[in-house]
């Protein structure tokens, strides 16, 4: 089977406190970790798993500039087969439909039978897989905590409320956004990564796929970003100050008034 | 004025509560717009949540079909497409279900697409701002979308929730013949599969000790059970301790996990994503430890304290323990 796993290079959300600067106009980028977008290594980890169980191969591809690079690497350290990066001026400034077609043309150079997402990234919209499988006329199912391998189809698992699993069948090709616990992604050593670190790596801009610069980018988004902001908080919770047996010692008190200790 | 369509989540004939919240929202985006429910499904199930639907929208448009009887995206999309005019503004709540469908309606409508709205500024002219959260709650975004070719957009559950919806009292009309023939996918659902029971249910536990990525490892879990022990608590926790296999499913609070209502909900290195808070119902006493200030649980807790609960567990745990001799 071949499979095509879409990544981001994403803030880290877990590693930083993210500010908005002083104009409002974006976030604070100076000294922000960067990383791939945990959903991504889940899916990229069931591509690679699918591929060692059925055979094929698993290509990583990235919307992006030239940091996009470390990440494709990463992925590819983890056991991806080959990267691409999708990469031109012109793209920047994309929505979510302008990443979507740009990946559809990275999909429609290649012969794919399977495309994957992460369910989400961090501006948490969870579009961009339901997009790409629209404009490629193929089958989605988002939110997929499971899929096994059949011939010509797969049988995939979707989280809904409750813990409950909606189970499917869906026709290949198709695009599958991944949630996180599908599995467990591999660890990336340090030898893994020298291993690719000499690879070539692709890049396609708008005039190698054939984009149309007005439907992409600034100039095709629907949805911008007119600012950014960070609300004034309301009443919010009441700090406990103080060293840690002050702060434990009141923290019993109010949890003995509200029937916290039996 | 704008046409907007408010697509019904429901499930064995009953409305999702998001029935009255897309309502809301979209009396927020126009307050003049005519506001049009859609209720897809079997049959029966149909009726029940058209008549449900129709306290609040004045027109409600039921497509009917024994194939429709689980919301299969697939199958559903291209009806909606062919049934809703260009230009309209659809409504659907970010859930599983909407994030299903949503994404891949606003591509075939050529419409614009926003996620997960928090909140509605209003409409001037062809451009609509919404608000939304990125970066897992940490900031909000104003995002100005360009409705002139229409728009899908999905509404966070719970956030245009009131207890202050106008009746209506409106008309049903049976859509199911203008949608045309149920479609054949190429995505064919089988079966729901519930979830296992544990050996704890926290949906019963009036206290609960839930802990999160700040418990850093399996091992250092034994500190909250520890802790929930002494304290006539159960331990429950967020989604990446279940992604990372240290406790069951059961034990996840969320809206794909349990919803509980306890008395006192005690989150410990718990950051307080919406999906996480989704699955606390009843008003709780929370207490929240974290290390970050800027934690979105601590605009939810009661009672806050900025700290590292690897020590602050340890020390609780201690001290109640003395004192119950």
């Amino acid at each position: 089977m071949e499979i095509l796993v879409c990544v981001k290079r994403v803030p880290d959300t877990a590693e930083n406190e993210i500010a908005v600067n002083k104009d409002g106009s974006d976030i604070v980028r100076d000294d922000l970790v960067y990383s791939v977008n945990e959903w991504d290594n889940y899916a990229v980890e069931e591509a690679i798993q699918i591929r060692d169980k059925v055979g094929g191969s698993v290509t990583v591809v990235a919307v992006g500039d030239d940091d996009a690079e470390e990440i494709v690497r990463r992925e590819m350290a983890m056991g991806a087969d080959t990267g691409i990066i999708m990469k031109d001026s012109a793209f920047e400034g994309s929505d979510g439909l302008g990443i979507a077609k740009i990946l559809a043309k990275c999909v429609s150079m290649g012969k794919y039978d399977l495309v994957l997402t992460g369910a989400m990234a961090d501006d948490g919209a969870g579009q961009v897989g339901g997009m790409l499988a629209a404009l490629l006329d193929w089958p989605y199912a988002s939110v997929v905590n499971k899929v096994e391998a059949g011939s010509g189809k797969l049988t995939v698992g979707r989280e809904i409320e409750g813990g409950n699993q909606e189970m499917n069948e869906i026709e290949l090709p198709c695009v599958l956004s991944i949630q996180t616990g599908i599995n467990e992604p591999r660890y990336v050593g340090i030898r893994g990564i020298r291993k690719v670190a000499s690879v070539e790596i692709p890049c396609h801009g708008k005039d190698a796929c054939g984009l149309d610069a007005a439907s992409i980018g600034d100039a095709g988004a629907k949805v911008k970003r007119a600012a950014y902001f960070v609300p004034v908080l309301g009443e919010g919770a009441e700090m406990i100050e103080g060293s840690t047996d002050e702060q434990v010692d009141k923290l019993i008190e109010l949890l003995k008034a509200k029937g916290g200790i039996k | 004025m704008m046409a907007i369509f408010a697509i019904i989540q429901h499930k064995s004939g009953k409305a999702d509560d998001t029935v009255a919240e897309l309502c809301l929202a979209a009396k927020k985006i126009d307050a003049a717009a005519a506001v049009t429910a859609i209720v897809v499904g079997k049959a029966a199930d149909c009726d029940a949540v058209a008549a449900e639907a129709a306290k609040y929208y004045a027109n409600v448009w039921k497509i009917a079909a024994d194939a429709l009887a689980y919301p299969n995206a697939e199958l559903i999309r291209p009806m909606l497409v062919k049934l809703i005019p260009a230009g309209s503004i659809v409504l659907a709540p970010f859930t599983p279900f909407g994030m299903d469908l949503c994404p891949g309606l606003s591509v075939k409508m050529n419409a614009a697409y926003c996620a997960d709205v928090v909140g509605v500024d209003g409409l001037e002219g062809a451009a609509l701002t919404v608000n939304r959260q990125e970066y897992a709650g940490q900031v909000y975004a104003k995002m100005k979308i360009d409705v002139s070719g229409g728009a899908v957009l999905t509404c966070r559950p719970g956030v245009f929730a009131s207890d202050d919806v106008p009746v209506v009292n409106g008309a049903v009309a049976d859509k199911t013949a203008d949608a045309g023939a149920v479609p054949a996918a190429k995505r064919r659902f089988l079966e729901v599969v519930e979830a296992e029971v544990g050996d704890v249910d926290i949906t019963k536990s009036d206290v609960l000790v839930s802990v999160g990525r700040g418990i850093e490892s399996q091992e250092n879990l034994e500190i909250a059970f520890d802790l929930a022990k002494i304290m006539g608590a159960d331990v429950s926790c967020s989604r990446p301790i279940v992604d990372a296999k240290w406790l069951e499913k059961s034990r996840q609070v969320g809206t794909s996990g349990q919803t509980v209502k306890p008395k006192v909900y005690m989150a410990m290195g718990i950051s307080g994503a919406f999906q996480h808070l989704g699955g606390i119902k009843g008003n709780p006493f929370i207490v929240a430890v974290n290390k970050n200030p800027k934690a979105p649980i601590f605009q939810v807790a009661e009672v806050g304290i900025v700290g590292d609960i690897l020590e602050l567990i340890p020390a609780l745990t201690e001290k109640i323990s003395e004192m119950k001799g």
